[in-house]
């Protein structure tokens, strides 16, 4: 019995109290991002945006909840009733999970594993599958070339995602998130390596289908796309699914580029501040520029994105990935390189 | 030259961030919402909202029943009837404006020569069936008792123009 408590048990509970201790705050700063989104936008829209449900709107959040619940799940005739459900779930499901190799702080992690990166990027490029079966199961023309777009997309950008990691990889020498962050001490990647931050923030806009890469969404055309079919909860997952995306998006962000809990320069008052803090300040900084960039720019054409992806960012992030590689060698900085 | 300066350009999103700088100005400017149910705009004296009956300061309705307005109507919204009165006086017996039908163009209250007939200045006489849209004579002969300041204030706004 008492082996079962020391052994199983109590680390069990450990896990499951750390587990929370993440995600509670992560679901609630999710629900006061679409408050925060309807805000900006509205003010860059000479609108006012919620403000009746409490003060300056800020019980919208849980009014829009509340709403969610209380409605009727439709599910279509035709549509595939099984695969139909899990679509949103697999979707919610797979943007909360990524957070177990999160550093939010200097040893706050659930899971420190060495290939956090690689992890991060397969949990990021399985979100396909959510729109991608919402697609194929809601058994309507609007869903299913909205899941055809959303595949294409997210894959094109992959690839250039995935070159932009290799050029921080490269300077790192590990795969670790927590290594990641300590290697920026001296001083963020984003300042060497700016081009590609920009190409990695920008493939983060289509990774998420925000605008103006929302086609697999695009009202004028699509209607809703995937989410066509969708109503009540199910809806309320996927819409949860893509803000928790766009959270996850920009603490990667934040981790590769942005220096993750560390302070901007290494001084007394700013090291005061503790790492999470900085961590949250960041990617709030980078969600601000979400809603920025969707409340300035218009939708982009099909093939304009396809262009964008594999003529534009793939040949830059590739000659980036030579480029960088060339200088650390050149150099002799390339981690691990005197050893 | 000029396609290098474009790619030049392109390359470091400048028109990208001028435009976002742009938005970024626009987010500190001061709100145009009017927040409507707490504040509403300013209306013209010639606003044409809900038809009301007037009366004459006596109390006596002001219609005499011409029918003026049920002719002139385009959407035939407005139903007359009328006999003499004990007194001798043509009046109205039935005066019924089906709400759902008018389209509000103030054709009738041009038509008046007694001004009887009106559009005033309320325009949130929302109803949750049709039926209430209905409106017959003591309907319109109440909103007139009701709306009389506002009505005789805009009347006399607008009266130097006619």
């Amino acid at each position: 019995m008492a082996e079962f408590w020391d052994g199983y048990a109590l680390p069990g509970l450990w896990i499951a109290a750390k587990i929370g201790a993440l995600l509670i705050p992560l679901l609630l700063s999710v629900a006061y991002l679409t408050w925060f989104e309807r805000k900006v936008m509205a003010a860059m829209q000479l609108r006012m945006g919620p403000n009746v449900v409490g003060p300056w709107g800020l019980w919208q959040p849980f009014a829009d909840a509340l709403k969610m619940v209380v409605k009727e799940t439709i599910i279509p005739t035709k549509a595939n009733p099984g695969l139909f459900l899990l679509a949103p779930m697999l979707t919610f499901m797979l943007a909360l999970i990524a957070w177990a190799v999160m550093p939010v702080g200097d040893g706050l992690v659930i899971s420190n594993v060495n290939v956090g990166v690689l992890y991060l990027f397969a949990i990021s490029s399985l979100g396909v599958y959510g729109i991608v079966i919402a697609g194929w199961a809601s058994n309507s023309r609007y869903a299913f070339l909205g899941a055809l777009r959303s595949a294409a997309q997210m894959v094109s950008y992959e690839v250039s995602m995935g070159f932009v990691i290799i050029c921080v990889l490269l300077c790192v020498g590990s795969l670790n998130l927590s290594d990641i962050v300590r290697a920026q001490e001296t001083v963020w990647f984003v300042f060497p390596l700016l081009p590609m931050a920009v190409v990695f923030f920008i493939s983060t806009l289509a990774e998420t289908n925000r605008h103006p890469f929302d086609l697999p969404e695009a009202e004028s055309e699509l209607v809703a796309g995937h989410l066509v079919e969708y109503s009540a909860m199910t809806f309320g997952l996927f819409f949860l699914g893509e803000y928790a995306n766009m959270i996850l998006m920009s603490g990667m962000t934040t981790i590769l580029f942005l220096g993750g809990w560390l302070p901007p320069i290494d001084i007394a008052p700013l090291n005061w501040i503790p790492g999470p803090i900085w961590f949250v300040l960041k990617i709030s900084a980078l969600l601000f520029v979400f809603v920025w960039v969707r409340a300035t720019f218009p939708r982009y054409r099909y093939d304009q994105l396809m262009r964008l992806g594999w003529k534009v960012f793939l040949p830059l992030s590739l000659f980036w990935v030579v480029l960088t590689a060339g200088v650390l060698v050149a150099f002799g900085w390339a981690p691990g390189a005197e050893g | 030259m000029s396609a290098l300066v474009n790619v030049v350009r392109s390359m470091f999103l400048t028109e990208l961030l001028s435009g976002m700088a742009l938005t970024f100005r626009y987010m500190f400017r001061e709100r145009k919402t009017l927040n409507y149910p707490h504040e509403k705009g300013s209306l013209s004296p010639r606003f044409r909202g809900e038809h009301a009956l007037r009366r004459y300061p006596n109390g006596e309705e002001r219609c005499i029943a011409c029918k003026l307005c049920e002719a002139v109507c385009p959407a035939l919204a407005i139903t007359i009837e009328s006999e003499p009165r004990d007194d001798g006086s043509r009046r109205t017996t039935r005066y019924d404006i089906d709400m759902t039908k008018c389209i509000y163009c103030g054709l009738c209250q041009e038509a008046c020569p007694v001004d009887a007939i009106v559009e005033g200045p309320n325009f949130e006489f929302a109803t949750e069936t049709r039926e209430e849209l209905y409106y017959d004579k003591n309907k319109l002969l109440a909103n007139g008792d009701r709306w009389e300041a506002e009505i005789a204030a805009n009347l006399a706004a607008d009266a130097k123009y006619r």
